[in-house]
């Protein structure tokens, strides 16, 4: 019986020293792997390094759709900008809810110190102080409202750059529109098919509960259109649109060209919306 | 065994309460439900009646997927029609009542699809254009 006792006490001792010691041998020999292959990961660290230190003005790669916004032609024509809001309301299916609290705004009118308080200061001349600015979805190339979104619901379109939303996946818990700089997202706090004037059956309504914004009019891209409110414009060249990062774009013509503006480029979201002020 | 006839009765008892819903309606399923044929005269759809029936929602999450997620909108072609991907651009073309259509299988298994709070129905349009 002693005997016997005597030999478990080891056995379970012997277990234990195992037990405890085996992920601690597990790490070590891993590290070892890791170190001998450490030449070969050394080079991208450095280069992440490098990329970071540039993070405000790195350009990505591949289409990202932006646009210009030439306030010039605006300012001399009052009703052009209701005509894109009104062009790309109807075919989103946008409600005109009156009350502003629940009001839901793809492209909408604000002034300058409002769209852009960075560029504020108190002696202004009368046409930008007067004059009501469009403003839209950024579609940012470092948009923040992507990384608020606990769903994915709100994503960047990798082939174009466009911020999407996936209403399907959508819960309404708002975070984006805490994130998003730009006020650019509203919340559907009812129905929204009673504030609908006319309803383009190419595209569905939005139900109440969801998040939604401008979409760079991905629906009619993929038709080979022009963003609606592009080509409410059509003719003004008050709204230029295209890819930023092929050079040869008119959009980049027109950026190389001329100063340009963006919306709070502090928040560091890097907006594809440009205006000239 | 105790209890002998109070724990049969009352087996008795819970089965015959499990089983109401089929007993009371006299074993009988009621009538199947008759999904109107698209009145535009289309026979065929983007793929056979029986996988639709048993599939139609896996396909319509995939359409949703590739024209959200991955925007491809790559228009699917039956009998020489285009159809784009989408309940709108494509299975309303066809089957326009939906009250006829989808809710007659729908409301027979007691399923409550959300499709129609964001995608419009003919109906639902027509009765916005009588206002």
């Amino acid at each position: 019986m002693d005997k016997k006792r005597r030999k478990f006490l080891k056995m379970a001792g012997a277990t234990v020293l195992a037990g405890i010691s085996a992920p601690t041998i597990v790490k070590l020999s891993s590290n070892h792997a890791v170190a001998a292959s450490g030449g070969d990961h050394a080079a991208p660290a450095a280069a992440h390094g490098e990329a970071d230190a540039h993070h405000g003005e790195e350009q990505s790669s591949g289409v990202q759709l932006g646009m210009v916004i030439d306030m010039r032609k605006f300012y001399d024509d009052e009703l052009l900008l209701d005509k894109a809001i009104a062009a790309c309301h109807k075919v989103h299916n946008v409600p005109d809810i009156p009350e502003r609290k629940s009001e839901i705004k793809w492209i909408w009118k604000t002034g300058y110190h409002n769209a852009f308080p960075d560029h504020s200061h108190n002696l202004r001349s009368q046409t930008i102080e007067n004059s009501p600015f469009p403003v839209l979805c950024n579609h940012c190339e470092n948009p923040s409202c992507v990384k608020a979104c606990p769903t994915k619901a709100t994503f960047k379109h990798e082939k174009n750059g466009i911020v999407s939303m996936d209403y399907h996946r959508c819960i309404g818990c708002r975070f984006c529109m805490a994130a998003c700089p730009y006020g650019a997202r509203s919340f559907n706090w009812q129905d929204p098919r009673p504030f609908i004037k006319e309803y383009n059956l190419q595209f569905p309504t939005r139900g109440r509960g969801v998040v939604e914004k401008c979409n760079f009019c991905s629906e009619r891209l993929a038709l080979g259109l022009e963003p609606a409110c592009v080509e409410a414009c059509k003719g003004s060249g008050a709204i230029v649109f295209g890819d930023l990062n092929d050079p040869h774009s008119e959009v980049r013509e027109v950026l190389n060209k001329e100063f340009t503006i963006q919306r709070k480029p502090a928040a560091g979201t890097r907006p594809s919306v440009f205006y000239i002020v | 065994m105790y209890n002998k006839g109070l724990i049969v009765s009352g087996l008795v008892i819970f089965v015959l309460l499990v089983t109401f819903p089929i007993w009371f309606n006299g074993l009988d399923a009621g009538p199947l439900p008759k999904p109107e044929l698209p009145p535009n005269g289309t026979k065929e759809c983007v793929a056979p009646a029986a996988e639709m029936r048993a599939k139609h929602m896996q396909l319509l999450n995939e359409w949703r997927d590739d024209v959200i997620r991955n925007s491809n909108r790559e228009k699917i072609v039956v009998a020489g029609v285009e159809y784009g991907k989408g309940l709108q651009l494509a299975c309303m073309e066809c089957h326009s009542n939906k009250e006829k259509f989808c809710d007659s299988c729908h409301d027979y298994a007691a399923v409550q699809p959300t499709c129609w709070e964001c995608h419009i129905t003919p109906t639902e349009a027509a009765k916005k254009e009588a206002q």
